[in-house]
């Protein structure tokens, strides 16, 4: 006689989360983060009312039960494989076919199979993140960190976690912020640490892991996503607040602050943005048809490449001279001066990075799969849907060949980080992207926290939610990319 | 280069002279291409374009072409390629997805000929075609391809990839209008270069991106590919469906791939990432590349034949900035160092090995049973050289046979399933594995267990006749012991020696006799062991017992030798070998025969330590009721000893049992060794439910968690036979519910339990119940189930 037992966690899974958001729901309209009902003694976690994200409205988003069959699967793959369903899937599940890819990239890392074990790889998703002050995934790691056994202490800060960890930080630093300047001292010295030192295959595995974390901080800021409600450990991080404050206000920069200097994006008339929409397919289809007439000669195609460079380090919205107000999350980098915007006001030279001597297909994938097999090929896929994700429609328009948009956008993030394909032409960037969406986009990519409503609301006024979060997908893949890129070649100059 | 190696080869006329050199170019080189006469190389890459004379000593720079000023990208080259035809025309394929041609015979200094700016993007490769003069074909980023007409300025043709970018593009040797392309999703096409609109075939080659592909010379179906799976794969397209008929398995992504000139069977490869090495494989041989050549420091970008008809000599730029000629005489092979081994086990546990007789000859003039000593099983060798293999010139065959009757395990299996490894006291546990032992006739290892709860309980307990009688025992089985290993020890230096015990001669007591004494003399004992000649042993049974017996080591003997005058002790208990009532049957059998007698007449002046100690330690435990920490350092060496011999089963549950008292005493590396030796021995015998118990109990924590390292059970759809992916019970194919209940029809979720006469079953409690009433399957099948 034989046993077999059916896997109905995935169903019982399901039910537990409609129980969970129905719940949620019940609890709508409740005023401030962690509010006490005291009548039974009970503190009872209330939502902000916001939905999964405080910029694209509840109603656009797809609420749970109403999924089709895939996005079904998906959200119960997901709360099997994280034992939650967290408002990032949410928002993601507007592209599921992305978000399918993705799921099983970040249940590879952090589960599967790996170098590191279990605690270091979520405390290195803390680091990562808390680079970008991203409370949001932080205090969903610190959760998983201690779920999975890790020691609280470690949460108290770098300084308490053990040496080898500590060692990471300054690549991670650099990784978040420049990684043009990572080099293969920088990989020497982790590699070489003597008791403390890492394995090529577990600093490959952290490096994945610190790009991904990165990129998915941009993510999180890039679509404001809202606070888990039912992740229970985020109390413990929220100040005990008692007015209409959320910690993501204070993380974000004031813009409560800042909505009110704002001009309001209903000022442009809808008949603007309208011709916004035209004037762009209007460029595109100009770019596919002149293109072969008007041929720049190479000094102006390199020319507008450093211009392009240059000016995506100046493009910034002006209100970025926030103060960073202390936080619990700031425990976790020492360095807080350290950003991008330290050397954009210097104007720091970023020398130019050829994608055709070392591109992500041909030498990122095979070392990477060298070293943390099968993540390769996972990473690789992830990023394929990105790039060619589409639906041939924007905004109103059916049946748009959008390759060139997005080709655009992907290379303007890579030109950010100094990475140049010899075979584009970036005066296309410079018609393609208005001013207000190259903020957008060098605002989420390298300074997400500083991300506002205002910025997410004011570009491409006309487009659909769901085109927004596409066009984040697109940053925060391009960007972890770049990321990986530049560690990889340090990876590789170190290794020859 | 300090190799004076020098090469020359006839080649109707043509003769190619020339020894491993090398040349340092200015920048990194991305692609390589020769001239037709085998005397010049042009050398591209981003920052370079040179023609070097490769001249018998030395590489010349005859031309650079990257000339004017203003750094262009069109001299930023991927591939750059050499007519085959006409020595003055060369095309590159720029970075920035401009098509080059370059006239050498124009009279300034710019050779620059025609600019073909037609593709978008990148473009990866370009190619002429072998025969006619003006076409040359460019394959691109872009996802196409185009065919140029060199007397026209603009592409003739424009191929369709119909999917992302071209990575080879390669014209056919023989077939005039055929060509190959390559792709990165892991396709590759056959196209008619008279027929733009469609490729004529294709098929996956490759997972993941086809870097290259390579016609072979001289036969016409053959297409070897290159990819970033690792692999090197050998089409035959001559049948209607592509065929693969080598594959081999490199290290690294495969970037290169060229065949050898003359060699039919013989390419060259070299990688993307991560290895700088160039192999020259023979394809019927995909394990060991035949040759490498291991010049370079950073990853090699392009490899060619100096001569179409020359296998000898190879071209190689590297983005180490470095161009280097590889003789054939100088490579490196690494066959030559690799030792080919063969290892079978048989039907009935037979064990056959082959190698080179170098290896194997020279291993039995230093230890007669190399590695044996670990095996818990006896072998008969016969050691026959026989067999000669292709390249190895003599190689031997050995053939290890059990022993009919003591080739079974089964002491093994019953002590590990009967063995009591935690929830009682020590004693108890002590108390029941010795006698599990003992039942199993495993004398010393009863002993060991009685002697463990001696050591750790606490003494008072214990009755004393009780605790006598077994100090007495302990050292009967001891004596008897040593007297084996030496036997042992005998039988394995004496390798010359024929020793059949069964027979029992005499000539091998006197050789026993002799050997045993140059043991006591001499530390080493290689001096007895003589010749290689094969040699049939016939060695004990494997009872329980015969093996640690057997796999006793004179290497303690050694160590203890300063103690071989021994107190009287030992004399008067040896006696109680001959009475010993579970002793093993051969020695009984033979009780009288020479050997024992005359081991036992060695056994005297080695009666060992062991029971010396042992007895002295049953009296010091008495006398001052020394703690038992006095002793982890016996019990150490114990463990240490019963896993040296094999019997990893003994040194894991002593481990266990005895828990936080020893585990201090044993490095942690040690313990996960035999741990999972244990286990794997375990799993072999199939006995899961105690490996997972052992698992379990085990305190290392690389071994705890084994169980929990893939956790998940897969299943299959009845159905469609095709895994399912999400959920357990219904399949995302064939739409079906997967598992449904004989008796409900409903849909089993939970524990699922069927027949495995007619497969069908369902809930469990249905099943139960139905059997209950009925002994046929609930399914109506007619079958007569048993569930039991």
């Amino acid at each position: 006689m034989r046993l077999a037992t059916a896997a109905n966690a995935a169903y019982t899974a399901t039910l537990a989360v409609t129980e969970l958001l129905g719940c949620k729901q019940c609890g709508g309209g409740g005023g401030g983060g962690g509010g006490a009902r005291e009548e039974l003694g009970i503190r009872i976690p209330r939502p902000l009312g916001h939905g999964p994200s405080r910029f694209i409205p509840e109603k656009e988003i797809l609420q749970v039960g109403n999924e089709d069959a895939q996005m079904h699967t998906l959200f119960a793959d997901s709360f099997a494989a994280l034992g939650r369903l967290d408002n990032i899937t949410l928002v993601m599940v507007f592209h599921p076919q992305y978000l399918e890819s993705f799921l099983k990239t970040q249940h590879y890392l952090l589960q599967m199979d790996g170098p590191l074990p279990l605690h270091y790889r979520h405390y290195i998703g803390i680091m990562a993140a808390a680079r970008h002050q991203c409370s949001y995934l932080v205090n969903l790691h610190v959760n998983d960190f201690l779920h999975v056994g890790g020691d609280p202490k470690w949460l108290n800060g770098l300084e308490n976690a053990p040496q080898k960890l500590q060692n990471l930080g300054e690549l991670n630093k650099v990784l978040a912020h420049r990684p043009w300047l990572i080099t293969k001292e920088h990989i020497e010295q982790l590699l070489k640490a003597e008791e403390h030192s890492w394995s090529l295959a577990e600093l490959v595995h952290a490096v994945v892991l610190l790009t991904h974390y990165h990129s998915l901080a941009s993510f999180t800021f890039g679509c404001g996503i809202s606070p888990e409600i039912h992740c229970d450990g985020g109390h413990t991080f929220r100040p005990p607040s008692v007015s209409n404050y959320c910690i993501c206000d204070i993380t974000n920069g004031n813009h409560s602050m800042e909505e009110m200097h704002v001009i309001p994006a209903g000022s442009v008339s809808i008949t603007d943005s309208f011709c916004e929409v035209e004037a762009l397919m209007e460029k595109m289809k100009q770019l596919q048809e002149c293109r072969d007439e008007e041929e720049a000669s190479q000094e102006e195609m390199a020319s507008r490449f450093e211009i392009e460079k240059r000016e995506s380090m100046f493009v910034f919205s002006s209100d970025d001279e926030e103060v960073a107000p202390a936080r619990d999350v700031s425990r976790h980098f020492e360095d807080t001066s350290y950003g991008y915007k330290d050397f954009s006001r210097h104007g720091m030279h970023v020398p130019t990075f050829r994608v055709q001597d070392y591109c992500w297909e041909d030498h990122g994938y095979s070392l990477v799969n060298r070293l943390y097999p099968d993540v390769g090929q996972l990473i690789d896929e992830k990023f394929h849907i990105a790039y060619n994700l589409t639906y041939n429609t924007m905004a109103m328009h059916k049946d748009v060949d959008t390759s060139m948009l997005r080709r655009a956008i992907w290379n303007y993030i890579h030109c950010m980080f100094g990475i140049r394909y010899d075979d584009y032409d970036y005066g296309e960037i410079n018609q393609l992207l208005d001013r207000s969406f190259k903020v957008y986009i060098k605002t989420v990519v390298c300074t997400p926290e500083k991300a506002t409503k205002r910025m997410y609301d004011s570009f491409w006024r006309q487009f659909k939610h769901s085109e927004k979060v596409h066009v984040n997908l697109l940053l925060i893949e391009a960007r972890m990319q770049a990321e990986l890129l530049y560690a990889l070649r340090a990876i590789t100059r170190y290794m020859t | 280069m300090e190799k004076m190696a020098r090469v020359t080869t006839a080649l109707g006329g043509n003769t190619l002279t020339g020894r491993t050199m090398y040349c340092h170019l200015d920048a990194p080189a991305n692609a390589i291409s020769v001239c037709r006469d085998a005397a010049q190389v042009v050398v591209a890459g981003r920052n370079i374009f040179k023609i070097y004379a490769i001249e018998e000593e030395q590489f010349v720079e005859k031309l650079n072409l990257r000339v004017g000023r203003k750094p262009s990208l069109n001299f930023s080259c991927a591939d750059v390629v050499w007519h085959q035809m006409d020595e003055n025309l060369l095309a590159t394929a720029a970075t920035n997805g401009v098509v080059v041609t370059w006239n050498l015979g124009k009279p300034s200094r710019n050779k620059q000929d025609q600019l073909f700016t037609e593709h978008k993007r990148t473009v990866n490769k370009v190619c002429f075609h072998p025969t006619e003069a003006y076409m040359l074909l460019s394959g691109s980023q872009d996802g196409y391809m185009k065919c140029f007409d060199l007397r026209k300025k603009d592409s003739v043709s424009t191929f369709s990839g119909q999917s992302e970018s071209v990575r080879d593009v390669q014209f056919s040797i023989r077939d005039y209008f055929t060509f190959a392309a390559t792709f990165e999703n892991g396709n590759v096409q056959l196209w008619d270069i008279r027929r733009p609109d469609r490729y004529e075939r294709m098929f996956t080659a490759h997972n993941g991106p086809v870097f290259c592909c390579d016609w072979h010379p001289e036969d016409r179906g053959w297409l070897a590919t290159g990819g970033r799976d690792k692999m090197v794969k050998v089409w035959d397209m001559n049948t209607n469906r592509a065929k693969e008929i080598y594959c081999v398995q490199s290290i690294a992504s495969v970037a290169r791939v060229k065949w050898r000139p003359e060699c039919k069977h013989h390419l060259a490869t070299c990688s993307m990432m991560v290895d700088h090495n160039i192999y020259v494989w023979d394809v019927r041989r995909p394990y060991i590349p035949s040759a490498m050549f291991e010049e370079h420091r950073d990853v090699t970008t392009g490899i060619v034949w100096r001569h179409l008809h020359d296998p000898y000599f190879l071209l190689s730029g590297s983005k180490d900035s470095t161009l280097y000629q590889h003789i054939f005489k100088d490579a490196s092979q690494p066959i030559e160092r690799a030792n080919p081994e063969g290892l079978c086990y048989g039907l009935f546990g037979d064990l056959a090995f082959a190698a080179k007789e170098s290896l194997v000859t020279v291993d039995s003039n230093r230890k007669p049973y190399p590695g044996d000593r670990r095996h818990p099983i006896f072998f008969k060798r016969k050691l026959d050289p026989t067999e000669q293999f292709e390249s190895v010139s003599s190689s031997a065959l050995s053939v290890f046979e059990t022993e009919p009757d003591s080739s079974s395990m089964g002491w093994f299996v019953d002590t590990a399933r009967r063995y009591a490894l935690a929830g009682r006291s020590l004693a108890e546990l002590c108390d029941h594995n010795a006698k599990v032992a003992k039942e199993l006739s495993r004398n010393q290892v009863a002993q060991t267990w009685t002697m463990l709860r001696i050591i750790y309980c606490s003494p008072g307990t214990m009755p004393s006749a009780n605790l006598n009688h077994s100090i007495g025992k302990g050292s009967t089985s001891l004596p008897l012991m040593n007297s084996f290993s030496l036997k042992d020890m005998a039988s394995g230096m004496g390798s010359e020696a024929r020793l059949d015990w069964s027979k029992g001669e005499n000539r091998s007591e006197n050789l026993l006799l002799d050997s045993s004494t140059t043991l006591i003399t001499n530390d080493e004992n290689e001096e007895t062991e003589g010749s290689d000649v094969p040699a049939d042993y016939l060695l004990g049974d494997v009872e329980g017992d015969e093996d640690e017996l057997y796999l006793m080591d004179h290497e303690n003997a050694h160590t203890e030798e300063p103690e071989y005058v021994l107190p009287q002790e030992a004399f008067p208990l040896r006696h109680e070998i001959v009475d010993n009532p579970s002793g093993p049957d051969h020695l009984q059998d033979k009780a009288d025969s020479p050997h024992v007698s005359g081991n036992e007449a060695e056994t005297v002046s080695l009666t060992p330590v062991e029971s010396f100690s042992l007895i002295s330690i049953s009296h010091t435990l008495y006398e001052s009721r020394l703690p038992p920490d006095f002793f982890s350092a016996l019990v150490r060496d114990m463990l240490r000893f019963y896993a040296e011999q094999g019997d990893v089963q003994m040194a894991v549950s002593v481990l266990i049992v005895l828990g936080e008292r020893i585990r201090k005493e044993i490095d942690e590396q040690t313990q996960e060794h035999w741990y999972t030796s244990y286990i794997d021995l375990l799993q072999r015998f199939r006995l899961w439910n105690i490996s997972n118990q052992v698992i379990k109990l085990s305190t290392c924590r690389a071994i705890t968690c084994l169980n929990q390292a893939s956790t998940t059970l897969h299943v299959n759809c009845s159905n469609c036979k095709r895994p399912m992916s999400n959920k357990g019970w219904i399949c995302d194919r064939c739409r079906q519910c997967a598992s449904t209940c004989a008796v409900c029809h409903h849909v089993v979720k939970g524990l699922f339990v069927w027949c495995q006469g007619c497969s069908h079953g369902g809930h469990l409690q249905h099943i139960l119940k139905w059997l209950e009433s009925s002994t046929h399957c609930p399914a109506g099948c007619g079958h007569l189930c048993e569930y039991t």
